[in-house]
């Protein structure tokens, strides 16, 4: 980076030294292949998380006698399930409680965890034991059992199910904010910004946590990813998402029990679930690559 | 490409490079490098020493908040045990004496010095609902976990290693595409939905396997490895992927250095190089990688525990939460624990032992 600025001043300003590190992170991302693929496949099923009603050819809680477990058909792409419902109005309504819990629950994580970690980080002496203390004993338990038992505690609904998976995902952004910060607090310019007079707070803010944002922003992509899968697990379980309202994880769960005469009910639902978490991670691992200073 | 994420339904990814192995080369440690003699015995420094004793000490503080925190998923979860114990019973008389016998009538602190003190002299109470010893419950668990952890351990290093190794000499090629395209599937696939798949297939299509229920190896070892085949290859086909991931990053770096270079120069075959010179540096890493995912394995096989039904932790601890059948998930979530932490522990000391950089 600093690079960049110098070869820019030096050589008066090629058009391509000049651009800002954004920009640059930006074009090395299209420059993935697999991260474009993933981009692409995001924004299908955020269209079709918005534009649900006008897309979806049934409307997804109707249930009908007569078409119990239908095989797929040219009017039903996806067959029919245990209801009658269209499966794939359901995967279609699906998208939007997956996505949600994605984006949610690790809205919680950050917006508890950053904060935690650049104190602990930060300040360091006793907050920062007790914080890393409190961290490394929720990392020591389980992911999915920590979330079972939140959620089965606070009640199953899907908003309560985001909030269990958004505490359980906080020590993992504790943790990355607080080694983030460790490694950037003895740079020159946070000692810069120091003997200006900057107050601690304005230095953490201001100085600091520009400085790590790149690693927040790829671990938050990655764990996006890891909440959907953590929602539709607890769907699964019958805690996330109640019936007759739509998600892929109940959809899962109700599919085992008609595999046998009904494999349709499965694929579907888990298909989507992997195409999202796939193309997560794909513009996870680009991201990460492309905002690496190291790499050129 | 080094770095990989954990997607499993069982644990949220801590993803960034080995991110677990803590330990940082500080100025005392690093002697002369001595690379390239992975086979020499093991010797113990005073800074070695330094560091176990400072990493034993930090167990102390962490199981302590390990058991606040499970105990206080008792308070979190819903209902009142004594209901839950007392079952049709709904006498007044009745629930207050249970609650008076299992102390649930103290302050919550006096609850949890109680529960301290028997945990620590081996018991957990019993469940409240079959009203069995919860050691036990774990005793007959622990091994059936334990059996699936080890054969997806086995599956995993089978087939990430070896894939890492190809894509990594093979760097560029179709190989390496395909090894990459697999590490990709692998983490992103929900272990739920491939288990029910591998039972549409093996079990309804094909017929081959049976889609649940556990036999136990010693009383037949051909039904026991057909009732687990299919979930440890769940389990450990995400792990394959992690480990794919690291073994292609370790020995692309471990290709370029100056002894794989001067092994090449003195004439050895490719394959001596690559097998004895180059693997035996870069696997090191991976094997206390995993160790650690065996750790998050005997924690995180909760869905696919019950898919198959299997009647292993998962599936206990997953009853007992739906059952509100507080002590067995707080015995269950216990042990896991420990066994998280000491495994993350052993990863760390043979981290030091392994890596020769690291004794001076």
């Amino acid at each position: 980076m600093t690079d960049a600025t110098i070869n820019a001043a030096s050589l008066a300003g090629s058009q391509d030294e000049l651009e800002s590190p954004a920009r640059r992170a930006l074009r090395r991302l299209f420059k993935r292949k697999g991260a474009v693929a993933g981009l692409i496949v995001l924004s299908i099923f955020l269209l079709l998380a918005i534009f649900a009603p006008l897309i979806a050819p049934f409307d997804p809680v109707a249930t009908s006698w007569s078409l119990v477990r239908k095989p797929p058909s040219a009017l039903h792409w996806f067959g029919t399930d245990e209801l009658g419902r269209d499966v794939l109005a359901r995967v279609i309504y699906g998208t939007r409680a997956s996505l949600l819990a994605g984006v949610i629950s690790v809205s919680i994580a950050l917006s508890v965890g950053v904060p935690l970690g650049l104190i602990s980080g930060y300040r360091g002496g006793f907050i920062d034991a007790l914080i890393s203390r409190i961290t490394d004993a929720m990392l020591a338990c389980p992911f999915l059992i920590l979330a079972i038992a939140l959620a089965a505690f606070l009640g199953p609904s899907l908003g309560n199910a985001m909030i269990a998976i958004g505490v359980t995902a906080t020590p993992i952004f504790v943790r990355l904010t607080r080694g983030q910060v460790m490694s950037v607090k003895v740079e020159d310019y946070v000692e810069a910004a120091r003997a200006m007079g900057n107050p601690r707070w304005r230095i953490a803010l201001f100085h600091i946590l520009p400085n790590i944002m790149p690693a927040l922003l790829v671990q938050a992509t990655l764990s996006v990813a890891a909440a959907i899968i953590a929602e539709a697990a607890l769907s699964f379980l019958g805690l996330g998402q109640q019936p007759p309202s739509p998600s892929w994880g109940s959809m899962l769960n109700a599919a085992q029990r008609f595999l046998t005469n009904a494999p349709w009910m499965a694929i579907w639902p888990g298909l989507a679930i992997f195409l999202v978490v796939l193309s997560l991670n794909l513009v996870g691992d680009g991201l990460r690559d492309a905002l690496d200073p190291r790499e050129r | 490409m080094g770095v990989s994420s954990r997607i499993d339904a069982g644990c949220l990814p801590p993803s960034l490079p080995l991110p677990r192995i803590r330990l940082r080369p500080k100025a005392g440690f690093v002697g002369q490098e001595r690379r390239g003699n992975a086979g020499a015995a093991p010797r113990l420094t005073n800074a070695m020493l330094n560091f176990l004793a400072r990493r034993l000490a930090q167990l102390v503080p962490t199981l302590f908040f390990v058991s606040i925190l499970i105990f206080s998923l008792q308070q979190l979860l819903p209902g009142d045990p004594a209901l839950v114990m007392a079952g049709e019973e709904r006498d007044p008389a009745v629930i207050e004496q249970i609650r008076h016998q299992y102390r649930l009538d103290q302050p919550i602190p006096v609850q949890y010095v109680y529960w301290v003190k028997g945990v620590l002299s081996g018991d957990f109470g019993e469940s409240l609902r079959i009203k069995v010893p919860v050691r036990d419950l774990i005793a007959h668990a622990l091994p059936v976990t334990a059996q699936l952890a080890v054969m997806a351990i086995i599956i995993a290093f089978g087939i990430g290693v070896p894939a890492g190794i190809i894509s990594a000499v093979k760097k560029g090629t179709a190989w390496d595409y395909g090894a990459n395209f697999f590490a990709v599937w692998g983490i992103s696939t929900p272990n739920f939905w491939l288990g029910i798949m591998l039972i549409f297939l093996f079990s309804i299509i094909l017929g081959w396997l049976p889609a649940s229920g556990y036999v136990s190896p010693f009383e037949n070892l051909r039904g026991s490895l057909a009732s687990t085949i299919m979930p440890a290859f769940v389990l450990g086909n995400a792990i394959a992927a992690i480990l794919m991931r690291h073994t292609r990053s370790a020995m692309l770096q471990v290709l370029e250095s100056d002894y794989v270079r001067t092994a090449r120069a003195k004439g050895l075959s490719e394959r001596s190089v690559i097998l004895k010179h180059a693997m035996r540096n870069a696997l090191t890493p991976v094997i206390t990688l995993g160790a650690l995912e065996l750790g998050t394995l005997l924690s995180g096989a909760v869905l696919t525990e019950q898919i198959f039904t299997i009647p292993g932790f998962g599936k206990l601890i997953v009853d007992a939460v739906f059952n509100r059948d507080y002590a067995v998930v707080q015995g269950v979530v216990l042990v896991t624990a420990t066994i998280y932490i000491t495994l993350n522990l052993i990863a760390d000391i043979a981290y030091i032992l392994v890596n020769p950089r690291l004794r001076a």
